[in-house]
C-alpha cells in the first residue's frame, strides 16, 4: 500500500527564495506555496503512519500535515506541479527517512519524496514554461504525471527495473573501418578508429570477439579523462612568427617533459609521493605527511550546478581518502570561472542554462557536501568571462593528513578485493567517456552521466575507514572516481591482476546489468585490499558506522583482469593491454601575435576608475560565498581569505592540521586566463608568480611550498587549441625549475567548447595554479590589511607598462597592451620578503594582482579602517611608465608590505640591490590618498566609499532582510 | 577529585566531535567519544560527569535539523538521560546538538516534549560569521552559575548553521524568560535594537542559548569550542582578544572540583 504524507507550514508561509527567481524572469503578482511530500510503501495501519508523520517529519511547532493513500487522491489543480527524481536519482532524504523508521521499529518497503509547488495568479501554460527553468532540472527531476501515477501499486516500479543475464559480444572481427567507428560512436566509448583498430588487432589473436563488457573497460582506462591521452601523447608543436616558423619540436609526452621534468629536477627532499597516487604527499612534520589533490568537475557542473558541484568536491575528498593507506582530510579549496550573470534570459542560447542559477547552484553544492563533511572549504577565487556560458569551470581540491608510515599502498597476491560505501546504481554511467567530448545540445540530454551526491554517505566512509586505518586493517586504498570499479580495481592491481565477482557487488535497486555494475560512477564508494584475518574487525567497524563493506574479489598473479557474473566468465583481459593505450599524435601550432602597447592620456584624477575596479565582478569580495562555507570546522583556523564586516581580504588561507602541533599550512592559488589571449606563456607563468606570491606574503617561504597544476582548456585536436597548451606547459617547467618549487599533482580537464549549431565557444586556456605551504609556527602568519597607522608602506617589485589583459583595459573594452612578464629577480625578491617576514620586520603584506597597486591599496585601507598617503613618485618602475600603470599595471612579482618606523633600516637591508620603494605612509584619516609623480592628487577617496565600491557588485548574491524589526 | 569524565556523542553526520573533545581534554577532563550505536548499548551513564551532544549535521538534517537523533536518543536513552541528570550531571547542546536537546524536549524542561523550535535561519542559507553575544546580567540567569562564569558581559564566538532561528509561542517563550533560562542573546554591543546580521538567523528575541531550570542542561547555536585559541578570530593579528569558548569548558570542568 503506498501512503502519501503532506507536510506543510502553519502559517502557510511562501517559498521567498524562488519567488524571487521567478520574479527575475518577469512575473509579478502571484503567491507561491510549497509542500513536502513523502510516499511511503508499507503494510502499515493508518494509526502508524501517522505516527512516522508527528514523530520524523513535523516540527510541531511549524508544521502540519495530512494523510492519503495512493500518489493521487485525485488529479491535480492546474496551480499545482509535482516534482519527483528520475527512476535512479538517489534520494537521500528517502534514505534517510527508511532508516529512521527502522528505528521506529515499523517496516517499509519503499520511501520517496516530492516536492509539491502551488502558484495563485498564474495560469497552466506560464507554471508549465517556468517548470525546467527555476523549479526543477529535467536533468535529474521531472513533473509526476498524474496519468502514469494514479493506478500504481508498488513504488518500486518507480527506480527497479530488471535484468536477466545474458552474455553481450560486440561483433568486432569482422567489422570494417565505418563498423568499428559506429560501435564506438553507438556505445558512447570516444574511441578513435586507431584505438578500435588495436582492440580488433588484439582480440583477432584471441580469436573471440570481445565482450560489451571488456569493450567498457579499455574505453575507460583509454579514455582521456583516466589515460590523460593528450598529455601522455606525442605532439608535433610548431611556433610561428611574421608568417615564418621559427620553432619545430617533436613533443614525446607532454606531462613528463615540461610538469614532471621540473619536479624531477628540483628534487626536493621534501616530497614524498609526487603524481604517483591519487594525489600529491610531502612531508608535514617527524610523523606525518600532508597531501594535496585538486580536480576539475567542469562538464557534469555545466548540467546539473548543484549536482555537479557536489560531485566535484565529493571526489577530490575521496582522493585524499585514497591517498597512500588513508588520510585525513582538512581543508578544501574552489575556484571557479562563470559567465555575466546578468544576461538577458532571452538572450541565453537554448539548452543552456542561466549563469545567474550556475553560480547559486555550484556554490550551493560545494557547501551542501563540504558543510556535511565537516571539511572547511577555506580558499578560493571566482572569475567571470562571458566564454564561459556554455563551459562554466568548477575546481575543487581537498588537503589531508596522514602518517608518514602510511603513505604508501601495499599490494600482494591473495589480497580480498573489498568495495565499501555507497552501493551501486545506474548513476553515472559514462561520466569517464562523457568528459572526454565536447559538448552540445544531445549531450546535455545524457542523463546518465550526471550525479548527485550523498554527503553524509561519504562521511560514514570517512568515519569508518579512519578507524579501520588506525589500527592498519587494510594495506591499500583507493577511490571509486570516474569509471567506477573498473578503473578502481585495476589500476590498484595493476601488476598483479584481479579477480572479481560482480554479482557481490551491493546494488542500490534491481536492473543493472554486469557492465553496468562494473562501470556505474556512483557515488561515495572505496575500494580497498585487505587480508583475511582483519575481516571480522573491519566488519564490526563498519557495522557500527552503517556502512556497507563487500569483498568482491581478489588479487592474483596472473597479470590478468577476470570478471565474473552468476559464476559466469564476462571478461578476461591481459593487464598489460589494459595499460598499453596507444599513444595518439597531435597537431599544434602557436602563432605569436605582435603585441601592441595602449595609447592612454594620463589623467588628473582617477578615483572613478578605481572604484569601477574596485566594483569589477572578479575583484568585488566574495564574501557571501565563504560565509555560506563552514570555513572554521575542526578548530584549525589560522587566516580566513575574507573577512565580511568590515571586508578583509587576506592572500591565503592559514589552517593547523593538527591542534596540537604549532605548525600550520599555508594555501593559496594563482589563475587568470585573460593574459591567454595575449601570450598562454605568460598567462602561466603569472599564475605561478601569483599562486607565490600569496602564500609568500602570508609567511610561507618558496622552500616549504609545493604546486599543483589544473588546466581547463578546449579541444586539442584544434592544433592551435593545443598550441597554446603546450605553451603554458612550458612556462610551468620554467618557472617551476625557476622558484624551485616543485609540481607534485594535477590533472587536465580538455574539451571545454560547446556547439551551438555552426558556432563553437571555447573557453580561454585557465591555468590553476594551487600553492600549499608547510609554516613552522602558526604565528609567522601575516595578514593583509594594515596593523598599525604611521606604519611605513614599501613597494617590492619593478612595476612595468604592463596594463594587457588588464582589469583595468578590460573594464574599458581596450584589446592592447603588453602582457605582464615575471620579473627576473621575482625569486630574490620573494626570498627577501621571507626572509624579512621571518625576522618579525612586516607588520602586515598584500601581493599586487588584478588591479594593481590601487586596489591592493584600497583592500589594506578597507580591511583595517586606517588610510594611507602613497606617492607614485617612488614608486620602482621602469622608465616609461605611466599614473596609469603605476596604479594599475599587473606587473607580477610585487608586495605592497607594511613596516613600523623602527624597523625601516633593518627592512631595507633585506633587499640590497632588489626594487623596492619606501611609497608612503598608513594614517588614522580614513582616506586613501595617492599622488602623481607631480605630486599632485590624483586619488583620493574615503574609507566607505572604498568599501561600498568593494561591497555593491554582488548584492543579489547577499541576503538581505526585508525590513528591520524594531523591538 | 579526578579528572571528570565526559562523554561525547556522535553519529552519522556529527562533524566537530574531534575538536570539542580536544577542547575538553585542554580543559582537564578525560573524554571518551562515542557512536550512537555504541552509547546505547550502555546500562547507564553512572561513570559520566558531563554528555556533551557535538554539532554537524546529524543524518544529512535530512528530516530537519537534529531530527532523527533527537528520535534515537528518546527511543534509547530517555531514562537513563533523565537520571544523569537528577543526579547532576552537566549536558551541552552545541549547534546540532542544541537542535537535538530541543526537538528532543531535554531543553528547555527535561519533559521530552518539543515546546521550542530551531527552524531555518531568515537567510535561508548556511552561515558561518562571528557574531557578539551578550551574557544575561540578571542575578536570576542560571547559565552563570555554571557555565558563564568569569565571562566578560560581551563575549565573541562563531556561529555556523542553516537552522538557528529559535521560534515558539509566546507563551513558552514567557515561561524561560521569567524562569532566568536565557543563557546568551545575539548583540550589537550596543542596545537592544539587535537586527541581521548582528542577529544571524532572526531568532526571537535574540536568543542564541537557553538552560534548563536546573541550569545544568546548556544548548547554544554558537561554537565555543571554536575559540579555545586566540587565533582562531578574524581579528587575531589586529587586537588580542581572549579566547572565551575555552571558559566554557573549563567552567564546566571546575564545576566538579
Amino acid at each position: 500500500m503506498i501512503w502519501r504524507i503532506d507536510v506543510f507550514s502553519k502559517k502557510k508561509e511562501e517559498n521567498e527564495d524562488l519567488k524571487s527567481q521567478i520574479k527575475d524572469l518577469g512575473f509579478q503578482d502571484f503567491s507561491l506555496t510549497t509542500k513536502k511530500v513523502y510516499l511511503i510503501e508499507a503494510e502499515l495501519k493508518l494509526a502508524k503512519i501517522e505516527q512516522v508523520a508527528e514523530k520524523l517529519l513535523i516540527d510541531p511547532i511549524t508544521e502540519q500535515y495530512s494523510v492519503s493513500q495512493g500518489i493521487f487522491t485525485q488529479e491535480p489543480s492546474p496551480q499545482e506541479v509535482m516534482v519527483v527524481y528520475h527512476p535512479g536519482v538517489f534520494d537521500s532524504v528517502a534514505a534517510s527517512l527508511k532508516k529512521a523508521i527502522g528505528d521506529l521499529s515499523l517496516d517499509v518497503t519503499q520511501v520517496h519524496t516530492a516536492t509539491v509547488y502551488h502558484f495563485e495568479g498564474l495560469n497552466q501554460a506560464q507554471i508549465q514554461s517556468l517548470g525546467p527553468k527555476v523549479i526543477y532540472n529535467p536533468v535529474i527531476e521531472q513533473v509526476a504525471d498524474y496519468k502514469k501515477l494514479k493506478d500504481l501499486k508498488s513504488l518500486s516500479q518507480l527506480v527497479a527495473g530488471s535484468y536477466r543475464f545474458e552474455l553481450k559480444l560486440i561483433d568486432i572481427l569482422g567489422a570494417d573501418k565505418e563498423r568499428l567507428k559506429k560501435i564506438s560512436k553507438d556505445g558512447c566509448l570516444a574511441l578513435n578508429i586507431l584505438e578500435m583498430e588495436k582492440i580488433q588487432e588484439y582480440f583477432k589473436k584471441l580469436k573471440r570477439n570481445p565482450t560489451d563488457c571488456e569493450l567498457e573497460t579499455l574505453a575507460v582506462l583509454w579514455s582521456e579523462h583516466c589515460g590523460h591521452k593528450t598529455f601522455s601523447g606525442l605532439i608535433d608543436y610548431k611556433e610561428e612568427k611574421d608568417g615564418k616558423t621559427i620553432k619545430k619540436e617533436r613533443i614525446n609526452n607532454l606531462l613528463k617533459s615540461t610538469i614532471m621534468k621540473a619536479t624531477k629536477e628540483i628534487d626536493s627532499s621534501e616530497c614524498v609521493s609526487v603524481f604517483d597516487d591519487n594525489s600529491g604527499i610531502v612531508k608535514f612534520d617527524q610523523g606525518q605527511n600532508i597531501c594535496f589533490k585538486v580536480e576539475t568537475h567542469n562538464h557534469p557542473s555545466s548540467l546539473e550546478p548543484y549536482g555537479g558541484a557536489s560531485t566535484g568536491i565529493g571526489g577530490v575528498i575521496r582522493d585524499v581518502l585514497g591517498t597512500g593507506c588513508g588520510f585525513k582530510p582538512f581543508a578544501s579549496i574552489d575556484a571557479f570561472c562563470f559567465s555575466n550573470w546578468q544576461i538577458e534570459d532571452k538572450k541565453l542560447p537554448k539548452g543552456l542554462l542561466h549563469p545567474r542559477r550556475i553560480i547559486k547552484g555550484v556554490v550551493s553544492g560545494v557547501r551542501d557536501y563540504g558543510n556535511r563533511m565537516g571539511i572547511p572549504t577555506v580558499a578560493g577565487s571566482v572569475l567571470f568571462d562571458d566564454r564561459f556560458l556554455g563551459n562554466p569551470l568548477v575546481y575543487c581540491g581537498t588537503l589531508g593528513i596522514g602518517s608518514a608510515d602510511k603513505s604508501f599502498k601495499k599490494v600482494k597476491k591473495g589480497d580480498l578485493i573489498v568495495v565499501c560505501g555507497a552501493r551501486t546504481g545506474k548513476d553515472g554511467i559514462h561520466g569517464a567517456t562523457f568528459s572526454s567530448q565536447e559538448l552540445d545540445q544531445e549531450a546535455m540530454g545524457l542523463r546518465g552521466a550526471v550525479q548527485i551526491g550523498n554527503p553524509i554517505e561519504e562521511k560514514k566512509v570517512t568515519d569508518a575507514l579512519m578507524q579501520a586505518q588506525a589500527k592498519d586493517l587494510f594495506t591499500a586504498i583507493t577511490d571509486c572516481g570516474a569509471g567506477g570499479l573498473s578503473s578502481a580495481v585495476t589500476e590498484l592491481a595493476k601488476g598483479y591482476g584481479a579477480k572479481v565477482d560482480l554479482d557481490k557487488v551491493p546494488l542500490k535497486y534491481k536492473g543493472l546489468s554486469y557492465t553496468d555494475i562494473w562501470i556505474s560512477e556512483s557515488q561515495e564508494r572505496m575500494v580497498f585490499f585487505t587480508q583475511e584475518d582483519k575481516l571480522k574487525e573491519l566488519e564490526d567497524i563498519f557495522a557500527q558506522e552503517e556502512v556497507d563493506m563487500t569483498v568482491i574479489g581478489e588479487v592474483t598473479d596472473s597479470n590478468e583482469l577476470v570478471l565474473f557474473y552468476q559464476n559466469n566468465k564476462v571478461a578476461e583481459l591481459d593487464m598489460d593491454f589494459i595499460f598499453s593505450s596507444l599513444q595518439v599524435s597531435k597537431k599544434a601550432i602557436w602563432i605569436d601575435k605582435k603585441q601592441k602597447k595602449e595609447q592612454l592620456k594620463e589623467k588628473d584624477n582617477y578615483n572613478s576608475d578605481l572604484t569601477a575596479i574596485l566594483s569589477s565582478a572578479n575583484i568585488a569580495p566574495k564574501d557571501w560565498i565563504l560565509d555560506q562555507y563552514d570555513h572554521e570546522v575542526q578548530g584549525g583556523s589560522v587566516l580566513k581569505t575574507i573577512n565580511n564586516s568590515p571586508i578583509r581580504v587576506n592572500d591565503a588561507a592559514v589552517v593547523r592540521p593538527k591542534l596540537s602541533s604549532e605548525k600550520a599550512v599555508v594555501v593559496g592559488c594563482g589563475i587568470n586566463p585573460f593574459y591567454s589571449d595575449i601570450d598562454p606563456y605568460w598567462m602561466a607563468a603569472s599564475a605561478i608568480d601569483e599562486a607565490l606570491r600569496n602564500v609568500v606574503s602570508t609567511g610561507a617561504s618558496l622552500d616549504k611550498t609545493f604546486i599543483l597544476d589544473n588546466f581547463s582548456w578546449g579541444s586539442p585536436e584544434d592544433p592551435q587549441v593545443l598550441g597554446s597548451l603546450v605553451r603554458a606547459a612550458k612556462a610551468c617547467y620554467d618557472y617551476s625549475v625557476y622558484f624551485g618549487v616543485p609540481f607534485i599533482s594535477g590533472k587536465d580537464s580538455l574539451y571545454n567548447e560547446y556547439n551551438l549549431g555552426n558556432n563553437k565557444i571555447t573557453i580561454p586556456g585557465t591555468l590553476l595554479i594551487s600553492a600549499m605551504s608547510v609554516l613552522d609556527n602558526w604565528q609567522l602568519a601575516l595578514t593583509s590589511s594594515f596593523l598599525d597607522q604611521d606604519s611605513l608602506i614599501y613597494l617590492v617589485g619593478l612595476t612595468k607598462p604592463e596594463l594587457g589583459q588588464s582589469e583595468y583595459l578590460r573594464q574599458k573594452g581596450i584589446k592592447q597592451g603588453l602582457v605582464p612578464k615575471v620579473e627576473p629577480k621575482a625569486k630574490d625578491i620573494f626570498v627577501s620578503l621571507s626572509n624579512a617576514i621571518g625576522k618579525k620586520l612586516v607588520s602586515s603584506c598584500h601581493d599586487l594582482s588584478e588591479g594593481g597597486l590601487a586596489v591592493a591599496a584600497s583592500e589594506m585601507c578597507v580591511g583595517s579602517g586606517l588610510g594611507a598617503s602613497l606617492f607614485l613618485e617612488e614608486v620602482p618602475a621602469q622608465e616609461n611608465t605611466q599614473d596609469q600603470h603605476l596604479l594599475f599595471a599587473e606587473s607580477p612579482s610585487r608586495f605592497l608590505v607594511e613596516v613600523a618606523k623602527e624597523k625601516k633600516q633593518e627592512f631595507e637591508k633585506q633587499f640590497q640591490g632588489l626594487p623596492i620603494g619606501l611609497i608612503g605612509c598608513s594614517c588614522s584619516d580614513k582616506q586613501l590618498t595617492i599622488y602623481n609623480k607631480k605630486s599632485v592628487k590624483v586619488v583620493d577617496i574615503s574609507l566607505s566609499s572604498l568599501e561600498e565600491s568593494l561591497r555593491k557588485t554582488f548584492k543579489e548574491f547577499r541576503w538581505k532582510p526585508k525590513e528591520t524589526k524594531a523591538k | 577529585m579526578a579528572k571528570p569524565n565526559v562523554l561525547i556523542f556522535r553519529t552519522a553526520g556529527t562533524n566537530c566531535d574531534k575538536e570539542t573533545d580536544f577542547a575538553f581534554r585542554k580543559a582537564g577532563a578525560k573524554t571518551e567519544l562515542d557512536h550512537i550505536n555504541l552509547i546505547k548499548q550502555k546500562k547507564d551513564f553512572s561513570s559520566y560527569q558531563i554528555i556533551c551532544i557535538p554539532g554537524g549535521f546529524s543524518y544529512g538534517d535530512d528530516l530537519g535539523a537534529g531530527k532523527i537523533f533527537s528520535l534515537e536518543i528518546i527511543l534509547w536513552l530517555k531514562d537513563k538521560l533523565k537520571k544523569f541528570i537528577e543526579k547532576g550531571g552537566l549536558i551541552l547542546g552545541i549547534c546540532n546538538g542544541f537542535q537535538v536537546l530541543v526537538r528532543s524536549g531535554i531543553l528547555p524542561d527535561l519533559d521530552f516534549t518539543q515546546s521550542l523550535s530551531l527552524i531555518e535561519n531568515d537567510s535561508r542559507r548556511f552561515e558561518d560569521r562571528w557574531v557578539k553575544l551578550k551574557i544575561e546580567t540578571k542575578p536570576s540567569c542560571l547559565a552563570r552559575k555554571i557555565w558563564l562564569k568569569q565571562l566578560p558581559e560581551l563575549i565573541y564566538l562563531p556561529v555556523a548553521h542553516a537552522e538557528g532561528k529559535l521560534f515558539c509561542n509566546q507563551d513558552s517563550l514567557a515561561k524561560i524568560k521569567d524562569n532566568g533560562q536565557i543563557a546568551l542573546r545575539y548583540s550589537n554591543g550596543e542596545d537592544n535594537l539587535v537586527s541581521y546580521p548582528n542577529n544571524p538567523n532572526g531568532s526571537l528575541d535574540n536568543i542564541a542559548g537557553i538552560v534548563d531550570k536546573t541550569g545544568r542542561v546548556f544548548g547554544l547555536m554558537p561554537h565555543p569550542e571554536r575559540f579555545i585559541f586566540w587565533h582562531q578570530h578574524p581579528s587575531w593579528s589586529q587586537e588580542k582578544i581572549d579566547a572565551c569558548g575555552f571558559r566554557f569548558f573549563k567552567n564546566s570542568i571546575n564545576y566538579f572540583k
